[in-house]
């Protein structure tokens, strides 16, 4: 039997506001328990919520982002249900009335297709905060669980899909493509391990070329776009399973562990909440007029798409280059000013995605996070393309501007350092003088008088693997300063 | 000094007749003598008081005191209140003290009030009778057996027995109206949004409204000139000036032209009540105002309705008392279900309860459309009734209740508890200012006249209120036994 997997998703993401959606509290990351938590936020008597407008702001820049429409009133809604760190006892969320109506975005496939993912709509509303079990506590608890309230009123949309995707690998292309889009219009860090971008996943299997959805699953809360590939993976093959040998799909919510690599069920249907939604009488619905949303659109940065038709473009990228240097705002922006600055495009894209990503990833850290600036590593870039060091050597001082930015690291601004200081303090020129590399290809030539007459005699492919020995021996004598191009052009000549 | 109005108290504070200091110590001597017969504090609270009074005392001699400086208020208890226990007279609340003032409490404190205390009330507003407030029943002090209604029934008992000014009150579904009739008094539910409800404790939010309970429409004009305005802290507050009430309240009433909503005179009324109403509407045509019939169709639906939408917003905003983080709290819970199951058996009384029910019953799925939906569409209907009826007349007059006070523990039946609020309630499903004034007496217990106004037309329902009051004396009249 052959299966077609079907996959919908529901995207919870932070929004980046300084305060609270409906309170001044800050929504940094990583403070006290409770030490951002105020009267509205825990929800004292008599106390109300005022929405933040730069949440909506936000929301309405995804709405444009993704070509969707904006509900001109979209409304608030209590969703019902106790838990203690939901303090007020209800969600504030929005469900009749979202603000984002019906979008899209389109993903690129491996065969190098184009598929369209529908986005159903998009809403606000506040996180509840973090129930911290007995896990979370040093020495003795006793069964105790504590509740953080920081994070309880940060402002989130939930992006819910149509059950358009049909295979892991497109479930984490549109992740991956969402996530582009989200941190380039910079209305969330986009920092999913710190839980800025939640992934619900819902996946049904059925027989190829049927058009009835089965029964779905919905996995929880993946935060990493490894985690929703193998959350996905495992989820079909036990539903594959569980039908092949007789049984029956129940719709369930279900957990991933992502270090356990295993999964199980959480609750099923029957026992879900009735969540009594109504309209929220403390709020008044939210009203965006077309000069407002004109406004936003007009100010909307250049979305991953878009950025990445013209770097092909401008800067003669591959597809497959453009696609890695545009996938995060940060990482775009930095190759653009490494490429500007140095003039050479395509040895910017190579030492971004290459050298400089390896030692980032090494040293886990983001690309905003980078010890080397991007003035730093086009400076490098510079020396290499006016031939003051060769590719090999650059390798060299890059290691060392690294390892001093990782030193000094942010707190000494001044102490990043360039290129060239690198390049002097090792000594490090390639020599470009014709005198000096002729004198000493004279004397290799002259000292292997073998090696030449057999060159001399060969025929073509003979010649290049003599030519190797000839350069290995002059490179060795220049203590690997001698610049390639000329020794190559030097040594031909003199061969002859 | 005792039976004096605000306005003649701010009289002789000017005058230096008295001090503030000197009016509120014989306030707080009347409330520590008396008040054991009332129970219409909850809490009082002497030594802020006393403060309070010395600052008024002091701008006032500095020449910079605000508009009320001076004046021995008190505050119903559903308004929170900085390093004082506000308890909204349930249990769930008897060890809460608010770290911030409601916006009403701030204002009135700006503009000089003295807060003497905090006012019983039916347990989180839920009454008409003051019965189920957790700190007992409040007694009215013209009929001492008797209820001083509700749920702003401690705040109507505590003027009526002169233990102080005046003082503030919430009215869901005639909760400030329905007292201040029971009681004899000036009554103010302003238009919804012209009050800021920050830091006044939810009972149902789209109806609940604070506002002035006074011995005169001008008392009510003066307070409300501090309480109202826009609040950044209530999203549903109106942004709109507020006039000085007290600027129109002597204007003529030639050409006023009031309604009378013929089912407000129907089933129901006591003949007692409609004689003194009709007795009262004549006087205002004395004054110059013309009369004519009106009809406000759906005005049968608007208890059914209200005890749909009130239950269903109260079923949600009191889910925050859980024991988790402030509150009572049951002892020894053994596990999560436990400590939410126990905590809000024990913290609530039988008419939250009961309301907590109805309101869960009528947002769940498969009732919702039928109730809840039902019941929207119902309040845009009796909305639109009003909408209609002040195309013709300028203010809409009738009874406040259907009967006079009651004798505590009369009225069991809750339905029946209900129906008393039948002439109130519409007011708040469609966000209309309305007031009662003392309109006479049935049995020598005292009654009311409700005066209806279109949206933020507070100024000419005191204007007519006062105007009435200038020509009557039903409202200087003290309870028997008062002194």
């Amino acid at each position: 039997m052959e299966w077609e997997t079907v996959i919908g998703l529901e995207v919870h993401m932070q929004l980046a506001t300084q305060s609270k959606i409906f309170s001044g509290s800050s929504t940094a990351f990583g403070a006290e328990p409770n030490t951002q938590a105020n009267a509205i936020d825990l929800a004292m008597p008599g106390t109300l919520p005022v929405l933040n407008e730069q949440a909506v702001r936000y929301a309405i820049m995804f709405g444009l982002a993704v070509d969707a429409p904006i509900n001109p009133l979209s409304a608030f809604e209590r969703k019902n249900y106790f838990y203690p760190d939901l303090p007020k006892g209800y969600q504030t969320t929005q469900l009749a009335e979202p603000i984002v109506g019906a979008g899209h975005i389109d993903i690129e496939l491996s065969d190098g297709s184009t598929k369209r993912v529908r986005i159903h709509h998009a809403h606000l509303e506040e996180d509840a905060g973090k129930s911290l079990h007995e896990l979370s506590f040093a020495g003795d608890s006793h069964g105790l669980s504590g509740i953080d309230l920081n994070r309880a009123g940060t402002p989130l949309i939930e992006i819910v899909t149509e059950p358009d995707m049909r295979s892991a690998e497109e479930a984490v292309a549109f992740a991956k493509k969402l996530h582009a889009i989200v941190t380039s219009l910079e209305i969330t860090d986009g920092d999913m391990s710190q839980g800025s971008m939640r992934f619900d996943v819902n996946v049904s299997i059925r027989k190829k070329g049927s058009d009835k959805l089965g029964t779905r699953t919905e996995t929880k809360n993946l935060n990493s776009f490894r985690f929703i590939e193998e959350a996905i993976k495992l989820e079909v093959s036990r539903q594959i399973d569980l039908i092949e040998d007789g049984g029956k799909v129940i719709q369930e919510t279900r957990l991933y562990d992502g270090e356990k690599k295993i999964a199980r069920a959480m609750r099923s249907k029957e026992e879900a909440n009735d969540y009594r939604y109504f309209p929220c009488p403390d709020l008044l619905p939210v009203a965006v007029d077309n000069e407002t949303i004109e406004k936003i659109r007009a100010a909307l940065p250049e979305l991953p798409n878009a950025k990445k038709q013209r770097f092909i473009a401008d800067y003669g990228l591959s597809n497959y280059d453009a696609d890695v240097l545009t996938a995060e705002r940060a990482l775009a922006d930095y190759f653009e000013t490494v490429a500007k600055v140095s003039g050479e495009p395509k040895l910017a894209a190579n030492w971004v995605m290459v050298e400089l990503s390896a030692q980032l990833n090494k040293n886990n850290l983001n690309i905003s996070h980078s010890p080397i600036k991007a003035e730093q590593l086009a400076g490098l870039i510079e020396r290499i393309k006016d031939n003051t060091i060769s590719g090999k050597q650059a390798k060299q001082v890059f290691e060392v501007m690294m390892d001093g930015g990782i030193k000094t690291g942010e707190s000494a601004e001044t102490a990043f350092i360039s290129a060239n200081d690198v390049i002097q303090q090792l000594g490090l020129k390639q020599v470009s003088d014709t005198g000096a590399i002729e004198k000493i290809v004279s004397d290799i030539v002259d000292a292997n008088p073998d090696q030449t007459a057999q060159y001399r005699a060969a025929d073509e492919g003979k010649r290049k693997k003599l030519l190797g020995f000839f350069v290995g021996q002059i490179m060795k004598a220049s203590k690997g300063q001698a610049n390639p191009g000329l020794v190559n052009e030097i040594l031909l000549k003199k061969l002859q | 000094m005792h039976n004096l109005t605000i306005a003649e108290l701010l009289a002789g504070l000017a005058q230096k007749r008295f001090s503030s200091e000197e009016l509120t110590l014989h306030y707080l001597a009347r409330i520590e003598r008396l008040d054991a017969k009332f129970n219409s504090y909850i809490t009082v609270t002497p030594e802020l008081a006393l403060e309070a009074a010395r600052s008024a005392d002091k701008a006032r001699a500095q020449g910079n005191a605000g508009s009320l400086a001076g004046v021995p208020i008190a505050h119903k208890d559903i308004f929170c209140t900085n390093g004082v226990r506000t308890s909204c007279a349930s249990k769930m609340l008897d060890n809460f003290v608010p770290p911030y003032d409601a916006t009403v409490v701030t204002k009135l404190a700006q503009a000089g009030v003295v807060c003497l205390g905090k006012t019983n009330m039916d347990e989180f507003a839920m009454g008409s009778s003051n019965e189920t407030s957790y700190y007992g029943p409040v007694k009215n002090p013209w009929a001492p057996d008797c209820v001083p209604g509700g749920s702003s029934g401690g705040s109507a008992a505590a003027i009526a027995a002169q233990l102080c000014a005046a003082a503030t009150g919430t009215d869901t579904g005639g909760s400030i109206r329905q007292p201040a009739a029971l009681c004899g008094l000036t009554g103010l539910k302003p238009t919804y949004g012209r009050v800021s409800r920050y830091g006044m404790i939810a009972f149902a939010s789209s109806l609940d409204q604070g506002g002035p309970m006074t011995r005169s429409a001008h008392d009510a004009a003066l307070l409300l000139n501090a309480m109202a305005g826009f609040d950044a802290k209530d999203s549903t507050s109106a942004n709109r000036s507020v006039p000085d009430y007290t600027a129109t309240l002597h204007d003529k009433l030639d050409g006023l032209r009031i309604g009378l909503p013929k089912e407000y005179f129907g089933k129901g009324l006591s003949a007692a009540i409609e004689k003194a109403v009709h007795a009262a509407i004549a006087e205002l045509e004395k004054l110059g105002a013309t009369v004519k019939e009106i009809s406000l169709p759906n005005t049968e639906l608007a208890v059914p309705c209200y005890y749909v939408i009130a239950p269903a917003e109260a079923s949600a905003n009191l889910s925050r008392f859980d024991g988790v983080r402030y509150g009572y709290r049951c002892e020894n819970p053994s596990d999560l279900f436990d400590l939410y199951t126990r905590t809000r058996a024990e913290g609530f009384g039988d008419e939250v309860k009961r309301r907590i029910l109805i309101g869960t019953y009528v947002l769940s799925a498969g009732y919702y459309d039928a109730y809840y939906r039902k019941a929207q569409q119902v309040r845009r209907l009796i909305k639109q009734d009003f909408v209609a009826a002040f195309n013709d007349v300028d203010v809409i007059a009738g009874p406040t209740t259907p009967n006079p006070t009651f004798c505590v523990g009369e009225i069991s039946d809750p339905v029946a508890m209900y129906l008393e609020d039948i002439y109130t309630i519409a007011v708040n499903l469609a966000g209309l200012p309305a007031l009662s004034i003392p309109a006479g007496r049935v049995d020598n217990k005292p009654i009311g006249l409700q005066l209806i106004g279109n949206y933020f037309a507070e100024d000419k329902l005191l204007n007519v209120a006062h105007q009435f009051q200038q020509a009557t004396d039903w409202h200087r009249r003290t309870a028997p036994g008062i002194e």
